[in-house]
């Protein structure tokens, strides 16, 4: 029986309580024991995997970038180093009006009124306590400018940052490279993680490939950051434990360039397109590496403007082309040194045979002759005069009697048709054809044929035959090394800048060009000493008389076989159409110390344009430092020059 | 031995004057120091989690003078009063829910405040003690265990006022108002069987609430609880910055002051809700227990008091507050240390905040009162 109206049962109501409250004494209990476990898990078990993210958390890292090896001269003149560059930057909480700051500093000067949008912009994308770059590039007279008014604008400051120098200029551009700031085409052949502050990476030349010790190995300092990425020195009575590592300076880069060398080139080719090479025959050092025009690399450190680099890349000049390692050109008459080995070596003249020299040469089948360079005669002309002179008939008969298999079989262990393997990147190769070459090169048949007129055309270097400068220069340095051949090298040192230890980089010496007897390499010197005695660069305008030491040299002269089809019709494509002017030379005879070629586009004769730039070099190189080098006589213009008598 | 002669009885004389005068304040002396020892404990860390903020420290000094005042007030309070005043005191709860939920429909955004001019509260802080009071007073002259009729009314007693909570939103203070009055139904003998069904019931609602009446920051907050390195720099930070708080303390902890989680703003809300995170990381798993400890201690000791009452309407309501507050101190730790998602529910006596701090201290006057005019209602 159930009541409607129940009565209340204290004692049964007291006993239900009490069961109650012992459940949810257990309850309690459980409860604590499963918030102790997760506590153990957490600061127990975890604890070193939470110590670690704490840590990651607060502890940002500051790399601290090495400095930049510097580049040398072989006598320890410093081309390439660091400077420090000034800039403003902006702390954008520490400003108390960003707009009146803005245009104060654009009243000086320092930026530009209509850049202060795109910097208000910037400075408010940045968090407030960064310092954001507002202004790069302090001139001297800028920075005096800020400094004296700097107490009007709190907030700004000037940092300092290093950026890459170059105090000759545009000197050796060609052979050191610049440095330009860390592209997307950069990143997969350097470490990320180890160039973490760097900004700037070696792009050509010995900068990009000495890149690796010249950037050295960054440091870092750990530094106490807030959740908001702020860096602190101190909070509440935490104390840091942070620990830094002192990045290690780039090695020095020592080159076989030689400065005086290297001036005197540049200086030579000043006004020209051209290029020069010169090495030392017995080592394979490049002591002088230009092209002409060149650039500022600074320019590219500092950041290229669209503009400046369309300009620099459209320019007709192409100032960015290495024309030394990468311009391919007929070798003209600076072949003749070593067709006339060719003719001794397999017996098919002896220098004492001489050949009519009628102004032309016929051969048969052809109706029209081969002429003769220029003009006159040369009658009967041995070996030691035909380089002298340079007489294209007689080496129009010789390459006949030669063969072109035979020629170029003699000619590959010179260096033609394969790049050198200078130490830096980017060099071409010329060609060295062949029947077998003109098969490969060329699809249909009757374009497959080798015709005894190019054989005969290869003999003064016409023709297939190319060569780039370096090519040439290694060629000369194997002649005047009688044959010994070494890799062409810019780097000679590293040296640490901490220990000063200096790690030198072995020559590396090629296979040399063998079987040559010496009485035969002495005819061929005779001739080419011949050419600046009596030669076609006696002549006043070569400037190659009375120097102090003995020259061996050969002109050359180009033919422009075609012109590039993106070259504009101006006023200046009639001098482009003129012949490129190539001057080889080595010195001293006896023990030659240098080997260098010019090579002048368009210059026209090789004795008129690129002797006397050979002569400054030389100079340069082998007196002794002080010695003034003999000026350029007056008519030494290539405008008013005699033509040359037998090229 | 002539020393301690001498001084024994000095010794109890003292514990005497001092019984003497808890007795006349109606106070309970170990809850007292219990409570005494926590909020001395709190304040400790408030200095280094509020990152020396002397200013902050002082205003939580008021609040702890300002709690204890309401304390010892309502010691002194008759329960007759309480359970008269008990109907009112919910209906004005109510009514100033209804004030705020109207003010905020209109101000068109969250409304928690009530601002009386020279004061600020939040409504929703009565209903914590004013909730379980009522339906203490519903089911003090009706048989035990309720009725059906008597569940029904009860279950309004505790969701309109909660719905409003909710809505403002504020779903921590929700939670705790309804298990407030839940504790009161659950200790009443609610049959377990009921319990089973209400929580196959409440996972409906929850559906429901899912569905209908949580905001997103609220949805993100259970779904980052389920997985919180789905959104690390979203709304999973809490969580993820907080374990690595507790974690990077180990066993003994950084050192007061030393945690570089809470020092260098790491972890967020450190000083309010996520300040067992602070304890965690600097006082270590050592420093986290016994503070766990103390809070057992004095619901260990309130649940002591609770079993020596006698009447229904004491027994209910001093058995709420008590549970009540050990659901506090759980969903609170639990959030914390991750075991619970991220409501915002303080750490008793301990996170800096006014509101929350009084009407504890205020919960616990009441217990006390109810224990010590406990004879007067029994006989």
């Amino acid at each position: 029986m159930a009541p409607k109206v129940s009565i209340k049962n204290f004692f049964r109501e007291q006993q239900l309580f009490q069961q109650r409250m012992l459940v949810a004494s257990v309850l309690i209990g459980a409860a604590a024991l499963l918030l102790f476990g997760r506590l153990f898990l957490l600061q127990v078990l975890r604890y070193d995997y939470y110590l670690e993210q704490s840590q990651g958390n607060r502890a940002r890292l500051d790399p601290i970038p090495a400095s930049r090896g510097l580049i040398r001269d072989r006598n320890g003149i410093v081309l390439a180093e660091n400077q420090a560059a000034y800039q403003l930057e902006l702390v954008r909480e520490q400003v108390s009006d960003l707009d009146a700051t803005l245009k104060g500093l654009s009243a000086l000067g320092l930026i530009p009124e209509d850049g202060i949008n795109d910097i208000r912009r910037l400075v408010k994308s940045r968090r407030g306590f960064e310092g954001v770059p507002i202004r790069l590039r302090l001139t001297e007279e800028e920075l005096s400018r800020f400094a004296v008014n700097r107490h009007r604008f709190p907030g700004v400051d000037i940092r300092t940052r290093l950026t890459r120098a170059y105090p000759y200029g545009e000197l050796g551009v060609h052979a050191l490279g610049y440095v330009a700031a860390i592209s997307e085409a950069d990143l997969p052949r350097i470490d990320r993680a180890a160039y973490a502050g760097t900004t700037l990476i070696g792009k050509l030349g010995v900068e990009s490939a000495r890149e690796k010790e010249l950037h050295g190995t960054n440091g870092f300092r750990e530094v106490l950051v807030n959740a908001q990425g702020r860096s602190v020195q101190k909070a509440g009575g935490f104390a840091p434990d942070l620990r830094s590592r002192a990045p290690k300076a780039g090695s020095d880069v020592i080159l076989s360039i030689d400065l005086a060398a290297q001036q005197a080139a540049e200086e030579g080719l000043r006004g020209r397109r051209g290029a020069v090479v010169a090495i030392d025959p017995a080592t394979g050092d490049v002591l002088a590496l230009a092209s002409h025009p060149g650039f500022d690399p600074s320019l590219f450190g500092r950041g290229l403007t669209r503009a400046e680099y369309r300009e620099m890349s459209t320019d007709i000049d192409r100032p960015l082309f290495n024309r030394a390692l990468r311009g391919t050109y007929p070798a003209g008459s600076t072949v003749k040194p070593v067709i006339s080995l060719a003719g001794l070596r397999y017996g098919a003249i002896t220098p004492e045979e001489s050949i009519f020299c009628p102004g032309s040469w016929r051969l048969r089948g052809y109706a029209k002759p081969f002429r003769e360079g220029r003009s006159g005669t040369h009658h009967a002309i041995s070996m030691e005069d035909a380089i002298a002179k340079s007489c294209d008939v007689y080496y129009y008969e010789l390459a006949h009697r030669l063969e072109v298999d035979h020629l170029s079989e003699f000619m590959a262990p010179f260096g033609y048709g394969a790049p050198t393997g200078i130490d830096i990147a980017g060099e071409l190769s010329g060609i060295l054809p062949s029947k077998e070459w003109k098969k490969k090169r060329f699809k249909t048949r009757a374009e497959q044929v080798w015709f005894p007129g190019e054989t005969v055309n290869m003999g003064i270097g016409q023709g297939y035959l190319t060569v780039t400068p370096m090519e040439q220069a290694s060629m000369v340095a194997t002649v005047a090394a009688r044959g010994k051949r070494f890799r062409p090298r810019l780097v000679t040192a590293l040296r640490d800048p901490e220990t000063g230890t200096v790690t030198t980089v072995p020559t590396q010496a090629l296979p040399a060009v063998e079987g040559i007897p010496e009485r035969d390499w002495d005819h061929v010197f005779a001739g080419m000493v011949g050419v600046i005695h009596h030669g076609t660069a006696a002549q006043p305008a070569a400037n190659m008389s009375r120097t102090a030491y003995t020259v061996a040299g050969k002109t050359g002269t180009a033919q422009v076989v075609s012109i590039a089809a993106n070259e504009k019709l101006d006023k200046r494509l009639e001098e482009r159409q003129r012949d490129h002017s190539w001057f080889i030379a080595f010195a001293p005879v006896e023990a030659p110390r240098i080997a260098l070629v010019v090579l002048v586009e368009n210059g026209g004769f090789g004795a008129a344009a690129a002797a006397p730039i050979a002569r400054r070099v030389l100079d340069a190189y082998l007196l002794p430092k002080g010695t003034d080098t003999q000026p350029l006589p007056a008519n030494a213009a290539p405008s008013d020059v005699d033509p040359e008598s037998a090229e | 031995m002539i020393r301690q002669q001498v001084e024994a009885p000095s010794a109890r004389r003292t514990i005497t004057i001092a019984t003497r005068l808890l007795m006349a304040l109606q106070l309970d002396g170990p809850l007292l120091i219990g409570l005494g020892l926590i909020a001395t404990y709190g304040l400790i860390v408030l200095y280094s989690a509020s990152g020396q903020d002397t200013g902050k420290m002082l205003r939580a000094m008021v609040h702890l003078c300002l709690g204890t005042a309401a304390m010892l007030g309502l010691a002194q309070v008759r329960p007759q009063v309480l359970r008269r005043v008990a109907p009112w005191l919910y209906g004005l709860g109510v009514l100033l829910l209804f004030v705020v939920f109207v003010e905020g429909e209109i101000g068109k955004g969250a409304q928690r405040w009530l601002d009386l001019g020279f004061v600020r509260f939040q409504p929703s802080e009565i209903l914590k003690i004013a909730v379980p009071m009522a339906c203490a007073w519903y089911l003090q002259d009706r048989p035990l265990p309720p009725s059906a009729k008597s569940l029904g009314v009860l279950a309004a007693i505790i969701l309109v006022p909660a719905a409003f909570i909710i809505k403002q939103p504020d779903l921590g203070t929700a939670l705790l108002v309804m298990a407030g009055g839940t504790m009161v139904i659950i200790m009443a003998g609610l049959p377990f069987w009921i319990m089973l069904v209400g929580l196959f019931a409440g996972s409906g609602v929850a559906w429901l609430a899912w569905s209908h009446m949580l905001h997103d920051y609220q949805r993100e907050r259970v779904l980052t609880f389920l997985d919180p390195q789905n959104d690390p720099l979203g709304s999973g930070y809490h969580i993820i910055q907080s374990q690595i708080a507790i974690g990077s303390g180990g066993v003994f902890g950084t050192g007061w002051m030393n945690g570089s989680q809470a020092q260098l703003d790491y972890l967020p809300e450190r000083h309010t809700d996520f300040i067992f995170a602070v304890i965690g990381e600097e006082f270590g798993m050592l420093g986290q227990m016994l503070l766990v400890i103390l809070y057992l201690f004095v619901i260990a000791r309130a649940l002591y008091l609770t079993s020596q009452m006698q009447d229904t309407f004491a027994r209910l309501l001093a058995a709420s507050l008590a549970l009540t507050f050990f659901v506090y101190v759980f969903i609170n730790t639990g959030m914390v240390s991750g075991l619970l998602p991220v409501v915002g529910v303080p750490l008793p006596l301990v996170s800096y905040g006014g509101t929350s701090m009084v009407t504890l201290l205020a919960g616990f006057g009441i217990l006390m009162s109810l224990y010590s005019h406990r004879k007067l209602v029994g006989s």
